[in-house]
């Protein structure tokens, strides 16, 4: 795989920097504490997973990181920038120069070619047109979609969806993707696919990653874990042999506890 | 984002959902095209009317008995002393009415006419000889009358070409023929040329006589005094924009013989064409206002229905929307991307509908051949300006809804 990213994140200081973050929501008439106080950093180059059953705080946290929601308070520093007081038109900003999103359900515009999907980040950055075009081509290149381009999402098995959303996410060269459950909808073999595709990104080209996951397995292929239990980290685990997607067997019953430890 | 981009996200939503913008646009084009052929039309027909009265004549004026709010109706006793022949002939003095040329006289009336074979109910008219130049009625065979049938109060007959169908079915040249109006006996000796139906009546229908002969055998109209009353009085003004010099002097004459204290209403109406032709424009006018009323209620009915799909579009593309703010997309871009969506369908379809219009426009030109319309250029400059407002009127609504929704929410 060639290199993808020409800047290689090799910022001084972590990408990511988030301390005492709480955010509570109302859900009717019930306040609900989502998260309670969330500190941790990530390191440029870093590829780690978010685990925790639901209610965990997961969803509110992504949220929180992908700049789609704003903190109750704590600090939230995205490249030594503080976020976490920015106004919607400056947030949108953010997401659109630093951050790439994966999601569950890929969400690709239907009846949209996956060339144009890729284009539309890069779209709402003001990229030009030629160079929009190059950069979707260059990016579908890279998770092997080269001879989809022109493809509507509705042609194209979930495995390859997710790549084309992989590629939508690489194309304003983010500062991190998140990828919010990406293999939830996909079978195994497709998933192990995406972490592959996820990985390389990671290995070879320096792109750091945060993907939320139910799996052990999947999580296994990360470097780090952060386990989130009623708002708050209950554990951060170092992954000292991180499985090489494609190269491990899923194992029939996995205990991620004995592995880590 | 800048709006070419907008715009670009725009129409690639529009033509991505071909047939529901194709319904969508409907509403617009229809009433663009009602618009657009209803305003083309009320020109025409304005146009139309001009040319018929420029047709009876130009700076002629109309001289009737009794006033329009004293006249009972066509037909009926007209108050006060009436016109008479020497009403008119004083008309013709230098003196007291020097911006008069000339003046012409009609008694009309009705009765039964037979040719022998064929048997009508028809309008007869008494006119002078000279009526048929002030009237512009031109002779499609034989002659008209002269002074000589005037003077001899003969019995002779000019028909319209409506007449000679009735009357002759088989004979299309009757000149010469017998024919009787009452127990008159006249003699055919000219047809008049087809003049179609005008403004007020049709002109082809009448069988014309001398007037003395009407006044004396046909329709004996003697006055007290001993003369003769008249139905109308078409008096020609030296010039046409002297017309309104000629009216005033037409009613000072008439209300001196007619003996109105000054401060007291006349007794007749002097109306110039100008007159008709300005009230006839003013129906019009009021008319067209309706019609484009209408025309502009089926276009806000076509707004609200771009209003009805954007809002169903905005709910059914929510998770379009919140990737398209997760992958950067600010509230305004969102707003602008739904605007110019409902702003190209309503000029999209306003065009469409001026293209209609324009068919419309030439099918009513085909129908109709009277009326020679032309695509109203104003109409279509309202009408689509129109279109592009309601367009942007009704799409800030969904599209503010749009921007506003929150991405966490749209995305889940």
């Amino acid at each position: 795989m060639e290199a993808y990213s020409s800047v290689v994140a090799s910022s001084n200081g972590p990408v990511i920097a988030v301390k005492d973050l709480t955010r509570t929501y109302l859900l009717g008439e019930v306040e609900v504490r989502a998260l309670r106080g969330v500190s941790f950093e990530i390191e440029a180059g870093g590829l780690l997973a978010v685990m925790g059953p639901s209610g965990s705080g997961k969803s509110t946290l992504m949220n929180l990181l992908g700049c789609l929601d704003k903190p109750d308070s704590g600090s939230y520093l995205l490249e030594s920038e503080e976020v976490g007081r920015l106004n919607d038109d400056q947030l949108a900003r953010i997401r659109s120069r630093k951050l790439g999103f994966v999601f569950q359900t890929f969400n690709l515009l239907a009846r949209t070619t996956a060339l144009a999907n890729c284009e539309l980040p890069m779209l709402y950055a003001g990229v030009p047109n030629g160079e929009r075009r190059e950069r979707a081509e260059r990016a579908l290149e890279l998770v092997g979609l080269a001879d989809r381009m022109k493809h509507h999402p509705n042609e194209l098995s979930g495995g390859q969806q997710q790549r084309v959303a992989i590629a939508r996410a690489l194309v304003n060269d983010p500062a991190i993707i998140f990828a919010d459950e990406p293999t939830g909808n996909l079978d195994s073999k497709s998933g192990i696919e995406v972490i592959e595709i996820l990985q390389g990104l990671n290995r070879n080209d320096g792109i750091t990653v945060l993907l939320v996951t139910h799996d052990p397995f999947i999580a296994r292929h990360t470097d780090r874990v952060l386990r989130l239990q009623d708002g708050r980290i209950v554990a951060d685990e170092a992954i000292h042999h991180a499985l090489i997607a494609g190269e491990a067997e899923r194992p029939s019953n996995l205990d991620l506890e004995e592995e880590i430890a | 984002m800048g709006l070419m981009a907008s715009a670009q996200v725009a129409l690639r939503a529009l033509s991505s959902n071909k047939l529901r913008s194709a319904l969508t646009m409907l509403g617009i084009i229809i009433g663009v095209g009602a618009v657009v052929t209803l305003m083309s039309a009320g020109n025409a027909v304005r146009g139309f009317i001009t040319d018929q009265f420029q047709s009876i004549g130009s700076n002629l004026l109309f001289v009737a008995p009794g006033t329009f709010e004293t006249q009972r109706g066509p037909g009926s006793a007209p108050s006060g002393k009436g016109l008479t022949n020497g009403d008119a002939n004083a008309l013709l003095d230098p003196f007291l009415a020097p911006d008069v040329a000339a003046v012409t006289l009609e008694l009309t009336g009705s009765d039964v006419v037979d040719s022998g074979g064929e048997e009508a109910f028809l309008s007869i008219s008494g006119v002078s000889p000279n009526y048929s130049e002030l009237r512009n009625a031109g002779l499609s065979a034989g002659r008209f009358f002269n002074i000589g049938d005037q003077v001899a109060e003969s019995r002779v007959a000019v028909i319209g070409p409506i007449v000679v169908d009735e009357l002759f079915p088989e004979n299309a040249l009757p000149i010469d023929e017998q024919i009787r109006i009452g127990d008159v006996p006249f003699r055919v000796i000219g047809i008049l040329e087809s003049r179609g139906g005008s403004a007020f009546a049709n002109e082809d229908n009448v069988v014309y006589i001398p007037l003395s002969t009407a006044q004396t055998r046909v329709f004996p109209s003697r006055g007290s005094r001993g003369d003769f009353h008249i139905s109308v009085i078409y008096a020609q003004a030296v010039s046409e924009d002297r017309t309104s010099e000629a009216a005033e002097q037409i009613e000072n004459v008439l209300r001196q013989r007619h003996e109105i204290m000054p401060g007291d209403d006349d007794d007749f109406t002097v109306i110039s064409q100008a007159e008709i032709l300005a009230s006839a424009g003013d129906v019009l006018g009021v008319i067209t206002i309706f019609l484009g009323a209408i025309a502009a209620i089926s276009l806000l009915v076509g707004g609200i229905g771009i209003m009805n799909i954007m809002l169903v579009s905005v709910t059914e593309r929510t998770r379009e929307i919140g990737l398209r703010k997760a992958v950067g997309a600010r509230r305004q871009d969102i707003r602008n991307q739904f605007l110019i969506e409902s702003v190209v369908l309503a000029v999209v379809g306003g065009a469409i509908g001026v293209v209609l219009g324009l068919l419309g426009t030439l099918g009513i030109g085909l129908l109709a051949s009277d009326l020679n319309p032309t695509l109203s250029l104003q109409a279509v400059a309202l009408a689509t300006g129109f279109s592009a407002l309601v367009g942007l009127f009704f799409g800030i609504y969904p599209a503010t809804r749009a921007a506003a929704l929150n991405p966490i929410d749209a995305l889940r």
